[in-house]
This record gives C-alpha cells, sequence and structure tokens, in this order.
C-alpha cells in the first residue's frame, strides 16, 4: 500500500464522515469501475452493480460513523470485499439459482464477514425504523424535532420560525412530539 | 429537592446536553439524577433516542447526498460512452474500410471467377439478339427486296443479268404477275420463258402495299398460249399443306418444295403466308402451289436469320388486286383460268406443264 494512496483513503474517510460531496465523487471515479466489472461479470446488470455499491458505500459511512472505526485495509479491498458479500448475498436471497461459489472465495473476506453485514443489516432496520416514525410523526412536529435537536436552534428561534406565542408553547409542543415520537418508535 | 415532571425534567436534561446551562446548573442536574434514579435511567434513555434520532437524520442525509452523486456520476458515465465509441470508431475505421474493400473486392471477384458475368453477358446478348431479330426482320426482309432490286437493276450491267425474279402466267394471252418491288424504277421489263423466248412487257397495275405488280406481255413474237393449267385458291389454305414453287433464282428455272408453316407473313401480315421452301434472291414472284395444283399465293421474301422462313402473298390479295385494276388501264379483260389439268398428275408432270407458264423478270 503506497503511502499516497493511503492519504487518498484517509482523505476521503475523513470526508465521508463530514458528509463531503466531492469525496463522494471521488470514491465513485475510483472504487466503482471495478466493482461493476466484478458484478456484471456474475450475473448481475449494470443497474444491480449501482444498486451494490450504493449499499458498500452506506456500510462504509455507518462503519465510518462508528468511533472506533479504523480501515485495516486498502479502502479498494474493503469496498471490494463488502460488494462481493452484499451481492453475493442478494444472489443467494434471490432465486437461489446461482451458486454461491460462483465468486471464489478470496482472502479479503475477514474484512467484511456475514456477522458485519448481519450487524450492518441490523443498523440499517434501526435507521429505517426511525425514518418510518419520523414520516409518521408529519408535521410541523418532523420539523420540530428537527430544528431542535439535530440543527440545534434555540427555543426562541424554533418559536419564532412555527408562529408560538411564547417559547412555553414552544417547550410544550416539541415535548409532546418527541413523546409521539418515542411511541411510535418503540412500539414497532 | 423537589420531583419534577418528565416534561420538565427532558426540558432541562436537553439544556444540559446541549451545554446551556451555568456550571451550577449542571451540576445541579447531575446531582439530581444521582439523587432520582428514575429520571436517571430516563435521562440514559432519552440521550441514546436523541444520539439515533441524530444518527438517523445524517444517515438519511448522507443516503441522499449519495444517491444524488451516484446518479450523477452514472449519467456522467452513460454520455462518456458515445466517446468511448466515437473513439473506437476512429481507431478501427481504418481496419473497417479495408476488410469492406476486401469483402467487396472478393465478393465480385469470386463472381467473376465463377463465370457469372460471362453468364449475365450471354443471357443478356441472347435477349437482345432476340429483340434484335424482331427489329430486324423488316430489315432483313427489305434488305432482302434491297437485294433483289439492285440485282434486277443491276441487269443494266451486262453480267448481272444472270439473275432475275420470277413472274407467272395469271391468264394465257399474256397478263404476267410478279412482285411490285421487282419492277420498281423500271425502264423496261423483259420476260423470257425457259425456252429463251424473251418478250417484252409493259406494266399495267401495281399495289405496293400488297407488293404485287401486274405485267402484260406488249411483243409481236408472243402468241396466246394454252389455257393454264393451274387455277387461283382464293381460301386460305391450312397449315402444313404440302406446296412448291418454281422460279429463277437462276438462269434455269429451280424446283423448290416445302409446307405452309404459318396463316400469317411478316410481323403478323395476314395478305401473306409463311411458307417453308429454300428460296434465294431470284424466287421473288414466283407462284406457290399447292398439291392439287393450285395457285395459293406468290413469293415475296424471306427472313435472313431464320431457317426456312420465307413469305408469300395470298392469292386473295391477288384477286383484289386484279379487281382494283381499271378497266382502262386493261389492254384485255383479264379472264383467269377455272380448269385444273393438274390435278392427280405426279410432281413431275406437273413441273413439266407449268414451267411454259413462269417466266424470267429481267429489268432494265
Amino acid at each position: 500500500m503506497s503511502k499516497e494512496n493511503n492519504d487518498i483513503d484517509l482523505l476521503i474517510i475523513h470526508g465521508i464522515r463530514s458528509g463531503d460531496n466531492t469525496s463522494i465523487d471521488q470514491i465513485y471515479r475510483l472504487y466503482y469501475p471495478p466493482i461493476e466489472r466484478m458484478i456484471i461479470n456474475n450475473h448481475g446488470s449494470r443497474e444491480e452493480a449501482q444498486d451494490i455499491f450504493q449499499e458498500t458505500v452506506m456500510v462504509l459511512y455507518n462503519k465510518i460513523c462508528q468511533t472506533d472505526f479504523k480501515l485495516s485495509s486498502k479502502l479498494q479491498t474493503f469496498l471490494y470485499a463488502v460488494s462481493r458479500r452484499l451481492w453475493l448475498k442478494q444472489l443467494t436471497r434471490g432465486t437461489s439459482k446461482y451458486n454461491v461459489e460462483l465468486i471464489e472465495e478470496q482472502h479479503e473476506d475477514v474484512l467484511f464477514t456475514d456477522g458485519d453485514l448481519d450487524e450492518h443489516e441490523v443498523k440499517e432496520e434501526n435507521f429505517a425504523l426511525m425514518e418510518e416514525a419520523l414520516n409518521g410523526l408529519g408535521e410541523p412536529c418532523k420539523s420540530i424535532l428537527h430544528d431542535f435537536y439535530i440543527d440545534n436552534k434555540s427555543m426562541t428561534e424554533i418559536c419564532e420560525k412555527f408562529g408560538y406565542t411564547n417559547t412555553d408553547n414552544a417547550k410544550t409542543q416539541k415535548y409532546k412530539c418527541l413523546q409521539r415520537l418515542k411511541k411510535m418508535f418503540f412500539k414497532k | 429537592m423537589k420531583v419534577l415532571s418528565q416534561q420538565e425534567f427532558i426540558e432541562w436534561a436537553d439544556r444540559y446536553q446541549r451545554g446551556e446551562l451555568s456550571p451550577e446548573d449542571s451540576h445541579q442536574f447531575e446531582e439530581y439524577c444521582a439523587a432520582t434514579p428514575a429520571h436517571a435511567d430516563l435521562y440514559v434513555q432519552h440521550s441514546s433516542f436523541v444520539n439515533d434520532l441524530k444518527r438517523t437524520a445524517n444517515h438519511i442525509e448522507f443516503k441522499t447526498k449519495l444517491s444524488k452523486n451516484a446518479k450523477a456520476y452514472h449519467s456522467q458515465q452513460v454520455v462518456k460512452k458515445q466517446p468511448i465509441i466515437v473513439a473506437l470508431w476512429d481507431k478501427l475505421k481504418l481496419n473497417a474500410a479495408v476488410a469492406a474493400s476486401i469483402a467487396i473486392v472478393s465478393v465480385f471477384s469470386t463472381l467473376w471467377l465463377t463465370g457469372y458475368y460471362s453468364n449475365l453477358r450471354k443471357a443478356t446478348s441472347d435477349y437482345s439478339a432476340l429483340r434484335r431479330d424482331m427489329n430486324s426482320v423488316k430489315r432483313n426482309v427489305n434488305a432482302q427486296n434491297v437485294a433483289i432490286k439492285n440485282m434486277n437493276n443491276g441487269t443494266d450491267s451486262k453480267e448481272t443479268i444472270h439473275f432475275g425474279a420470277t413472274g407467272f402466267s395469271i391468264t394465257k394471252d399474256g397478263y404476267v404477275v410478279t412482285n411490285y418491288h421487282v419492277i420498281t424504277g423500271a425502264d423496261s421489263v423483259h420476260l423470257q420463258n425457259h425456252k429463251g423466248e424473251s418478250y417484252k412487257a409493259d406494266i399495267i397495275y401495281t399495289n405496293e402495299e400488297k407488293d404485287i405488280a401486274i405485267l402484260y406481255i406488249n411483243d409481236s413474237t408472243f402468241k396466246s398460249q394454252k389455257a393454264l393449267p393451274y387455277t387461283f385458291k382464293k381460301k386460305n389454305s391450312d397449315l402444313g399443306e404440302d406446296i412448291y414453287t418454281i422460279g429463277f433464282p437462276r438462269d434455269e428455272a429451280v424446283y423448290g418444295q416445302g409446307y405452309l408453316s404459318s396463316e400469317t407473313g411478316y410481323a403478323g401480315d395476314t395478305v401473306a403466308y409463311q411458307i417453308s421452301i429454300p428460296v434465294n434472291p431470284g424466287n421473288s414472284g414466283g407462284p406457290v402451289l399447292d398439291k392439287d395444283g393450285n395457285v395459293i399465293g406468290i413469293i415475296s421474301g424471306k427472313q435472313k436469320g431464320i431457317d426456312g422462313a420465307a413469305f408469300a402473298i395470298k392469292t386473295e390479295a391477288l384477286l383484289e388486286t386484279l379487281n382494283d385494276i381499271p378497266t382502262d388501264s386493261l389492254r384485255k379483260s383479264v379472264i383467269l383460268g377455272n380448269r385444273n389439268l393438274l390435278n392427280n398428275l405426279p410432281r413431275t408432270e406437273q413441273v413439266k406443264k407449268i414451267q411454259d407458264f413462269i417466266y424470267l423478270v429481267k429489268v432494265y
């Protein structure tokens, strides 16, 4: 692994963590083509390759968001391993007419095991749940909670934005919204 | 310390988490948590939930960004495809051109080697030859006519006399018929019988369309003959009928035999038959007789390039022509023979009897 490559990998990881567009571009430019080739060579279509790679980047993102994440190989290798695992899973999950052995085993598989994949899926499921709950909340609750907890806006700002007569009213509203969200989230 | 309601506590906890509280207040919050374990649990739960919420929000945000970028990237890829193809074409067009030219050359050389073109040419030349034949029939007839004419005109010069056309009597007293083309442009016409006796003849009447000319022997040495041995058959004869002719393709009378091959002459000409008798220049104007000794026609020409295609003007046309002659032009009224003396005679006898009535026509 050359120093230069490593730097690029680190840069990309840093960019991804902060949600930088150029990093996403870069990751596609550098690492997408070989993965597309791998999937197309293994009974996949171009569209499937695109989906798989997007999922792969999401895996990377989730990993990066874990504070203890440390890249143990080249980013290229890691992404390739993840894509392979995801594609294998999709192949076997589907009509199962393809043999798993179609893609020969490689040592990189330890980089992203079935366990990792399951973990990722649980996480994704969790996110999906939360997203669903948020969407089910409706306006203005969704916006109020977003403004307060994610954008870290003050209660006064929120009070003004949503036209509450005083901050206490806004606070009560926010609390109610939060309770509803919790209820919806945990119910599922 | 008084117990807070859940709402109040969470409000407080939020402010604590966001660091909006003063140090004393923070301290107070921690103490409160320590004092009320229920609320401490609630705080842990709440903060983890808020964390989840934040993470979800970031996750969603990243995901949308990612899919947007992915879309942009892929559409860019699709656009990039074009230049790849163009580049490929640029690289390979020389090869393509070479391959195409080799293909073309090999196709045509194979066609050439397998004789396709010679076959083609043969076929087309056959075809055009056929067409030319059709077109050339008239030309051939004309050519023959011209040849015959020249031949007769050629009698001006002494040596060409041994050619001549043929004519035959239609009455015993000196009316003779021949082809119009034989006597066109003639200064004078002389008739010579097989005995070598020569008589001067006048042109009484001509019909260019039917190619018929009526002559009258106007010579003091000419004596009225015996009755004509043959008659004229007005009805059309049948195909395949056995026919013969006597003519003067040279100085001596020449007998020719054949059959009636078609009811019409050249190009569907209904006033003529097509006959299959070997005829030559000089036969023009000769009588065509059937086996019973009836005159059924007058030899008029033949088609060059086709075996056995000669033409004879039907007797009917001759009779019509005779009827057309104004009475003023006639020296004597035309009385056709109505007694056939040839019937049931062998051919040689027929020929002997007929010979006296057939003339070599010399045109000066």
